[in-house]
């Protein structure tokens, strides 16, 4: 990892960078009075209903694995961005209230009195986390700093201290049934658009179905892939393989949203209740599968937590499949018609989305999240090449603008963060000739085109997967 | 002092078992409410296994980490096990040749034990990411068992010990007749030593022991996909 800045600790950033806070929450808005109490009481409710973080609390050695992997110390050297010492922020206060030997050595084992200072550090490196779990690869016993960040955030939730950005994106959820508020007639006018775009560029009459009850796939993207670029040309080169197959497939103005920010707070009500609207959605319409677009942790929702959410009902109803597993079914059976040719003047790269890399699955074997995705690139493109082994696949570093910090007041943060990745995007450049970096994550991709400029390169370099396999598709007149 | 040593030895072996007992029924008894396997992560019971297995056995996140936190950390487990093997020789009824056979890699152990505790002390003092993150309990852990370590040595090689009044001792605590510990100040730090060890066993980050088996980040596993065929 010769390309990283640095792995020894800086001087703590004062004052450190910190999100934008609702204004509503609390009595005068912000922090509720009785705070202390209520946190407290709220880390005990979760350690005792919680395994995970219980075990994750009592068995860190503090050996240090973890120190030099997360990418937001990589990129400043603030030694609270180490997972562990981000950890030991909750750590030390379970210690202080919760264990006999914090209550009677608190400064023996380093157990924390739960002041208004520490709960600002809460507030600072809980939102300097991208809940990416690269630390906890490195762990011996699997103790994932994302778990723990979690649970700080939904504490620092019930205490009034809600993020600015991830409640607005769950407000407009709630009130409209997407991340970015579109409602249901401007996403028919936006597919109507893109029809007309991809009528124009290829003469071929490609439809963006949208509420369709005759459908057997339903298409679940985030709706950053309606609008933003190059997310929309993922959700294009979707659109093109379904009609070279043939397959009846649909959007949904119900389901316009494939994110689940709730898991970025550790909300389990919120996070539920989306997974049981899109559930809903899926049966009104009658679909045989959902297959969720290329969305990092939505997929992690869907594979890890949807079937313990709604029960085996949810595959007893329908199939749930990354759209990644879906196209990769069709190149394995030769059924997918691609030429290559298009891309004879790109060298593409794999960015492995780190919810997707670390918190899911894909195919019939462990590894195949990694082999899939690269296997779609390869079939469309000649010219594939891997950054360092020791920054893809499970080593793979966050974008830095995931989990819920893709704001823009958090952009000091964001860039210090990217930088692990873009050094490795880098060398294969310099070396490989690399000219585009694909990702299958709207966070991602909005993340690299803003942060990508601030290293002198384009922003047009990152791509969507299905944008590059879709390209390559051959379509066929009229169907 | 062999009636203190003997009080002090039931007594922290009392703690040690309904400790462990304690952690892990209530580790067993909250709930795991979501799959959290760290990918790439098994899709049979098999695979969970030998990922444990491998992790247990050769540490091999920890590999993947750092190797010189690996080192010092695998060569400490394993001596720390010859070691303790080589002290069957004071709780077996009889004396049995394979044990005898165990005194002289224990010896070696002991060493190993030694050196790569003197190792994992180093990096906390000088590697400045370790030193931040360690309180100093991380120190005093350390430090007991090197003590422990130093006294056995000692015992072995510069005030030794009658090892079968010893012997007889131990297994007088077993039968619960006790006999005379031999009058030994550095046997006497060395015992101590070991008491304290295993009575802050439960409490202590020492814990992660049985907490390890118990993280739903290796011991879970993810279903495999099937897939339907739609195209047509």
């Amino acid at each position: 990892m010769g390309s990283v800045s640095t792995r020894k600790i800086k001087p703590r950033k004062s004052p450190s960078v910190k999100p934008n806070f609702c204004s509503d929450g609390g009595q005068s808005g912000g922090l509720v009075e009785n705070w202390q109490e209520l946190a407290i009481a709220k880390l005990g409710e979760e350690v005792r209903s919680n395994r995970a973080l219980r075990v994750f609390l009592d068995s860190c050695v503090k050996c240090g694995a973890c120190t030099d992997k997360c990418h937001y110390f990589l990129g400043d050297g603030d030694p609270l961005n180490m997972p562990v010492a981000r950890q030991d922020l909750i750590r030390g206060v379970y210690r202080r209230y919760f264990t006999a030997a914090g209550k009677f050595f608190p400064k023996f084992v380093g157990a924390l009195d739960l002041t208004e200072s520490l709960l600002e550090d809460w507030s600072t490196y809980y939102y300097q986390c991208s809940e990416c779990r690269r630390c906890s690869v490195y762990c011996p016993f699997g103790i994932d700093t994302a778990e723990i960040t979690m649970v700080g955030r939904s504490i620092l939730d019930a205490v009034g201290i809600r993020q600015n950005y991830i409640h607005t994106v769950l407000d407009n959820v709630n009130r409209v049934g997407n991340n970015l508020g579109m409602i249901g007639a401007a996403i028919a006018d936006t597919l109507e658009g893109l029809e007309e775009d991809v009528l124009e560029e290829t003469g071929v009459n490609v439809k963006f179905p949208l509420d369709d009850t005759d459908a057997d796939v339903l298409l679940l993207v985030p709706s950053a892939d309606l609008f933003a670029e190059p997310h929309v040309d993922g959700l294009i080169g979707c659109a093109k393989i379904f009609h070279q197959q043939g397959i009846r497939w649909t959007l949904s103005t119900e389901a316009s949203e494939a994110a689940n920010f709730a898991l970025f707070i550790g909300d389990d009500e919120k996070m539920q209740q989306m997974t049981r609207h899109v559930r809903d959605t899926a049966l009104k319409l009658g679909v045989k599968q959902v297959l969720v677009g290329e969305c990092g942790h939505a997929w992690r929702v869907a594979s890890s937590y949807w079937p313990d959410i709604t029960g085996n009902g949810l595959t007893a109803d329908f199939e749930t499949l990354h759209i990644c597993e879906f196209t990769y079914d069709l190149l394995r059976k030769n059924r997918l018609q691609l030429d290559r040719s298009v891309h004879n003047n790109k060298v593409i790269t794999f960015h492995d989305s780190c919810n997707v890399a670390r918190g899911s699955r894909m195919g019939e074997y462990p590894r195949d999240v990694y082999r899939i995705p690269r296997a779609l690139l390869q079939a469309a493109c000649d010219n594939f090449v891997d950054m360092a082994p020791d920054t893809i696949c499970e080593h793979t570093f966050c974008c830095g603008g995931g989990g819920g910090l893709l704001t823009d007041e958090l952009m000091e943060v964001r860039v210090s963060g990217a930088s692990p990745r873009v050094s490795a995007l880098e060398d294969v450049i310099a070396n490989q000739g690399v000219t585009h970096m694909a990702a299958i994550c709207a966070i991602c991709k909005s993340q690299f085109r803003s942060v990508l400029p601030k290293f002198d390169l384009d922003m047009n370099m990152i791509v969507s997967l299905h944008q590059i396999v879709g390209d390559a598709v051959v379509l066929n007149s009229e169907t | 002092m062999s009636a203190t040593f003997a009080i002090l030895f039931y007594l922290a072996g009392l703690i040690l078992i309904c400790g462990i007992v304690w952690k892990v029924l209530s580790y067993a008894r909250i709930p795991v409410r979501y799959l959290l396997p760290i990918a790439p992560a098994p899709q049979s019971s098999g695979g969970v296994a030998l990922r444990i297995l491998r992790e247990a056995l050769f540490f091999e996140s920890l590999f993947k980490a750092n190797k010189w936190t690996w080192l010092f950390g695998w060569i400490f487990h394993y001596a720390l096990l010859v070691v303790l093997l080589r002290h069957l020789f004071f709780v077996t009824w009889s004396i049995e040749p394979w044990v005898v056979m165990l005194f002289f890699p224990g010896d070696v152990a002991a060493w190993l034990m030694i050196g790569s505790l003197l190792g994992l002390l180093g990096r906390r003092i000088f590697v400045d990411r370790v030193r931040y993150i360690s309180t100093v309990s991380d120190y005093a852990m350390l430090i007991l068992i090197l003590l422990i370590g130093i006294t056995g040595v000692v015992l072995r090689y510069r005030v030794p010990v009658d090892i079968m009044a010893t012997r007889e001792f131990t297994l007088g605590l077993m039968k619960f007749d006790l006999t005379d510990l031999p009058r030994n100040v550095v046997l006497y730090l060395h015992l101590a030593s070991v008491v304290a060890l295993v009575a802050v066993f439960p409490f202590s980050k020492l814990i992660h022991f049985p907490g390890y088996f118990f993280s739903p980040s290796h011991n879970q596993k993810y279903p495999t996909a099937k897939m339907k065929d739609l195209s047509r």
